[in-house]
């Protein structure tokens, strides 16, 4: 079966997750810029970081056949210092017309204060301008709900953003139904403990339809599983889901969401 | 009465993690009793997030579906305002502290 991994932190994995993931199925992934774990000193680091995106990691990746596509934005863990991340700002365009960029993302709100929202609008102004794809991260944990309902009032005040171009990820049981309602995409993320288990994800899909909606690892530098989609996918087989269906979220939907970008291709 | 939407039999659903969701259940358990024998209890069980555990015990016995839903609803912040700042604030504790 085909997959298309459309969240995942490869510049925090190894090579070896790759040749994994290739024989899994999984060909095509997609990267959104976020946190290293660290907050960075400079916004150097940050253009270090996405040169990294656009270039070494997409060669890297090539080599074991997988098609590697980024997102590029200053992460909402670095946002409260306003003075940094207006430097970064001002340096995504630079990178936004790369070959392999699909739009700006993951942004969205971590602890929903007051700087992170301001940084999350300057970044939404940026995509409105420029016409670009989003892909919102939402806050972990007590911080979701809340952090959600206020992500989707700021989209909703730039008008030339569309709920079709904007997928809201991490959704949990409380936040899916919030992130449905208002239009948008919705993602679920396959990451243990903190997020959903591959049970609690078929769940949802049960719970809340198979279209608009595409689940994904967000695998990175914690514990987390580049191949928590295939494993998901096994969970909905065993329940008696249709191949057809299991095709529809792997592959059909990430797929869609993602062709909207011209840029993109499996 | 809760929609059909899952296609499995209860009882599949039942023989396949019923042992899984018992060792759960278990954790849950032992993960109190150790709080009780831990050195100064009090302070533990006046902790929002044991707190917070008492009442989920109590929701998942008497709610009737939606209980995820419900659970992660107990556990959120529900205040409608931006938090002033975050500066020295990444992570999350899982339950919210200013809940009553
Ligand atoms: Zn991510």
């Amino acid at each position: 079966m085909r997959f298309i991994e459309p969240h995942i932190h490869m510049v925090s994995r190894t090579t070896d997750d790759y040749q994994a993931m290739a024989l899994a199925g999984i060909r095509t992934v997609s990267e959104p810029a976020f946190w290293a774990g660290f907050d960075r000193g400079s916004a150097q680091g940050f253009r270090d970081y996405f040169n990294q995106l656009t270039m070494t990691e997409r060669a890297r990746a090539a080599l074991y056949g997988v098609k590697h596509h980024c997102w590029i934005c200053l992460n909402p863990k670095e946002a409260e210092d306003l003075t940094l991340a207006r430097e970064v700002l001002a340096i995504i365009p630079e990178f936004l017309d790369r070959p392999s960029v699909l739009g700006i993302g993951e942004i969205g709100l971590n602890k929903n204060s007051r700087n992170e929202l301001t940084v999350l609008e300057e970044h939404l102004a940026l995509a409105e301008q420029r016409g670009e794809l989003v892909l919102v991260h939402t806050p972990h944990l007590e911080d979701k709900l809340k952090g959600t309902r206020l992500i989707i009032d700021a989209i909703r005040n730039f008008k030339g953003i569309t709920p079709d171009r904007v997928l809201i990820d991490h959704a949990e049981e409380h936040t899916a139904g919030v992130i449905r309602d208002a239009g948008f995409w919705l993602g679920l993320t396959l990451y243990p403990t903190s997020k959903c288990s591959p049970a609690r994800a078929i769940d949802l899909l049960e719970t809340h339809g198979t279209d608009r909606v595409w689940l994904n690892s967000a695998a990175d530098w914690g514990i987390s599983d580049p191949l928590a989609t295939v494993k998901a996918s096994e969970e909905m087989r065993r329940r008696g889901h249709p191949e057809a269906l299991i095709e529809k979220v792997f592959f059909d939907n990430p797929r869609a969401f993602l062709s909207q970008s011209p840029k993109f291709s499996v | 009465m809760v929609q059909s939407t899952c296609p499995q039999l209860a009882t599949d659903i039942l023989d396949r993690s019923f042992l899984e969701n018992r060792a759960r259940l278990l954790e849950v358990a032992a993960f109190l009793d150790r709080i009780d024998r831990s050195r100064e209890p009090e302070a533990g069980r006046a902790d929002f997030r044991y707190r917070a555990c008492q009442d989920a015990l109590q929701l998942l016995a008497s709610a009737s579906g939606e209980r995820a839903k419900a659970l992660q609803l107990l556990l959120s912040d529900h205040s409608p305002e931006p938090r002033v700042s975050a500066k020295g604030l990444k992570g999350a504790a899982g339950a919210w502290k200013e809940r009553r």
